[in-house]
């Protein structure tokens, strides 16, 4: 027992260097049961953010009274999960209720997607949307109503965008859930974009915003950057990626 | 030749497959990826009746009917180029069936296996596969042997090697060697301490590769590092003076896949020769690392309407050039588009294994999934189970297996030790030694009791004063 005292002491300074799980207790060889089930729980919590259905109705009452809705061609979650290429073009309905709703053209169009996590999604995506569609107005450009998007991935954004007129899309949606963050939600900015045709390398990816990764205002005003900056250059994507980040440390 | 078109009845229907690779994927065990792709049998019935039409297949076809063409795939021409065909004489009159009853036998021995690697292509190893049922698969890789060497000798029957992969999410060094001290006080980290960097960054990838080498060096283990980078950064690292042991590169089996990873066989063939001049290995000059995956070339949009088992199979042609020390199937890390449940993970992992071992490879995997997969530790349990008992070269320690770079579960120290207990199995004999000699191991290789850690973490320098 005279060895206890100096066993806290070298295990919390590792175990303060990573979030690893290291230094586990153990039974016989194996982990201790309270870690199987810390491992469970962690697990338990990205297995239902996976299988959550978006609170449509919840986001929409956040995000004010004129908001559209559109559903993926991928009419289930388990179908979501084993067809990406579904998920990422808008059902027959959804377009028809799109290309209703459009009017003239305009400058951008802001949708909200359950992607991997509607537990993301349900915590940050509206006031996000509101702060980003905020700077968007007060900057001049017209905005499309805000788009709610389900079974969604990234690409479905491009649809909604050509069926709404608009010249660039925001797609804010859940990212998938590791053990150590369930919430975390991204964001994909798409200038010019063009269903079929835009593909990862014409996008720009804000992402791990959530409470204790990128916090909200930050991740709002780097989109806001790369609005306009896209506007100004008159795209997005791979060209526009590595000063987004360095633009934004410097003062306005 | 004409390429005849290949068929088989059941009842009253006749079930007809236009060629080689439609045979191949119809005859796969369903898959998620492969539905994608739009290539998958139709009916379970069709799946079997292809696999009928596919047992009478002579081996000697996948000779002079290519999946992917010669002409515009430099992996099927690597492939073709350095068939063995004295090598394959025994096995010339066989078909796929045939080859399946003759590698279940007592006639195909392990000196036997052996031999007869270099006459087998990635195809007919592929196609052979969809014939067997897991317990074929496992029998079979058991009987394969493939010792490779750097620091260590891995492979040896009764032997099961672990890669220590202790990530941060971004690269904090004190971080990746405090996951490393863990590693090392659970008996892990013979097969390599390999850390996937977040950053591509070169001062922070030589650094990265510095504190591992520092680390080895200054407790003189037996084991051997790498830094899993881009092959590119990698030859930039030695171009720079770095202590590089092992080159890491992801590989796929189409030309166009690897081109989506940004790499040829040629830069390959540097990386591979810049590595072997260094001559850091003191008991053998195996130097490559590769990683694989099904499903790789789909997601690229280069698997010209091959099922990603087949594919699969044809990254460890390209791996089999460059003598690996090892070979590691990713397997549940793509995502459940792909392997949709535990259950395809764990036949996907069996044929793989199966697969590489067959053509002579080291092969590892990493027993893994995500979180939007149909799979959970249960499954991991039951996939581990079933390589040890394969034979499998190693498998990745991930703290607590839970990645907290990639963010995705993999296998953990502790679960090495478990497969330990179960099947007898020791480590790569000098890191086995090495750790006796620590004091890490006690009795019959069993791990120091927990209360002992401390006064180990000491010796590393960690965990302050």
């Amino acid at each position: 027992m005279s060895e206890l005292p100096a066993k806290p002491d070298r295990w919390t300074a590792l175990k303060a260097a990573t979030p690893a799980r290291i230094g586990l207790p153990r039974a016989g060889q194996g982990l201790a049961l309270s870690e199987v089930l810390a491992f469970q729980i962690a697990h338990a919590k990205a297995r239902d953010a996976v299988h959550a259905a978006l609170d449509v109705e919840a986001i929409a009452r956040a995000l004010g009274p004129h908001v559209l809705h559109a559903s993926s061609a991928a009419p289930s979650r388990d179908i979501y999960l084993r067809r990406p290429d579904l998920g990422r073009r808008p059902a027959e309905s959804s377009a028809l209720a799109l290309a209703d709703a459009a009017g003239d053209p305009l400058d951008l169009a802001i949708v909200i997607a359950d992607g991997l996590s509607a537990t993301a999604v349900q915590a940050h995506a509206a006031p996000l949307a509101l702060q980003v569609a905020d700077l968007a107005r007060a900057a001049g450009l017209s905005l499309a109503p805000f788009v709610i998007a389900t079974q969604a991935r990234v690409a479905l954004g491009d649809h909604i965008a050509a069926l709404l007129k608009a010249r660039a899309v925001l797609m804010l949606i859940g990212e998938r859930p590791g053990l150590s963050a369930v919430d975390s939600l991204g964001a994909y900015f798409t200038h010019a974009a063009r269903p079929g045709v835009s593909t990862d390398a014409d996008r720009n990816c804000v992402s791990n915003i959530r409470d204790g990764g990128l916090p909200l205002e930050d991740a709002a005003g780097r989109l806001f950057w790369l609005i306009t900056e896209a506007r100004r250059r008159g795209a997005s994507g791979v060209a526009l990626k590595d000063e987004s980040g360095l633009t934004s440390l410097l003062p306005a | 030749m004409m390429a005849s078109m290949f068929h088989h009845t059941v009842g009253r229907t006749r079930h007809v497959f236009a060629d080689l690779k439609t045979l191949l994927a119809r005859a796969t065990p369903p898959r998620s990826g492969d539905m994608l792709a739009g290539i998958a049998a139709a009916s379970a019935e069709e799946h079997v009746a292809a696999k009928f039409a596919l047992a009478e297949v002579p081996l000697s076809r996948f000779l002079s009917e290519a999946v992917v063409p010669y002409e515009s795939d430099d992996v099927t021409r690597l492939i073709i180029d350095s068939h063995d065909a004295p090598a394959f004489a025994p096995v010339a009159s066989l078909t796929v069936g045939g080859l399946r009853d003759w590698l279940v036998s007592g006639e195909a021995t392990t000196e036997a296996l052996s031999a007869l690697a270099p006459g087998l292509t990635p195809e007919m190893v592929a196609a052979v596969s969809k014939l067997m049922r897991n317990q074929d698969l496992i029998l079979v890789a058991r009987k394969c042997s493939v010792v490779t060497r750097f620091r260590n000798t891995i492979g040896l029957p009764g032997t099961l090697a672990v890669r220590l992969q202790p990530n941060h999410p971004t690269d904090d060094l004190a971080g990746i060697a405090a996951s490393t001290i863990d590693g090392l006080l659970l008996g892990a980290g013979d097969a390599t301490i390999g850390v996937n960097p977040a950053t591509d960054s070169l001062p922070q990838l030589l650094q990265l590769n510095q504190i591992l080498n520092e680390l080895i060096q200054t407790h003189q283990i037996p084991t051997q590092s790498c830094v899993l980078t881009h092959v590119s950064s990698t030859i930039e690292l030695i171009n720079r003076g770095a202590p590089v042991d092992l080159v890491f590169q992801s590989i796929a089996g189409t030309e166009g896949a690897n081109a989506s990873f940004g790499v040829t066989l040629a830069m390959l063939d540097e990386a591979c020769d810049a590595a072997r001049g260094l001559r850091r290995g003191t008991v053998g000059d195996n130097v490559m690392y590769f990683e694989t995956g099904q499903g790789t070339p789909l997601s690229a949009g280069a698997h010209h309407g091959v099922d990603q088992q087949t594919l699969e199979a044809r990254a460890y042609g390209v791996a089999r050039r460059y003598r690996p020390l090892l070979v590691n199937t990713v397997v549940g890390f793509i995502g459940p588009e792909y392997l949709y449940d535990g259950k395809q993970i764990i036949r996907a992992g069996l044929e793989d294994h199966f697969c590489g071992k067959l053509l002579g490879l080291p092969l590892g995997c990493d027993v893994c999934y995500t979180n939007h997969a149909e799979a959970d530790q249960d499954d991991m349990d039951t996939l581990m189970t079933l390589l040890a008992a394969a034979g499998v070269t190693y498998i990745m320690g991930v703290p607590g297996a839970d990645d907290v770079m990639l963010n995705y579960q993999s296998t953990s120290f502790h679960d090495a030790l478990y497969l330990r207990e179960v099947f007898g199995l020791k480590r790569a004999p000098e890191f086995e030694a090495w750790l006796a000699r620590m004091g890490i191991t006690g009795d019959a290789g069993r791990i120091a009791p927990y209360a002992a850690l401390p006064a180990l973490i000491a010796r590393f320098g960690g965990g302050g004063p």
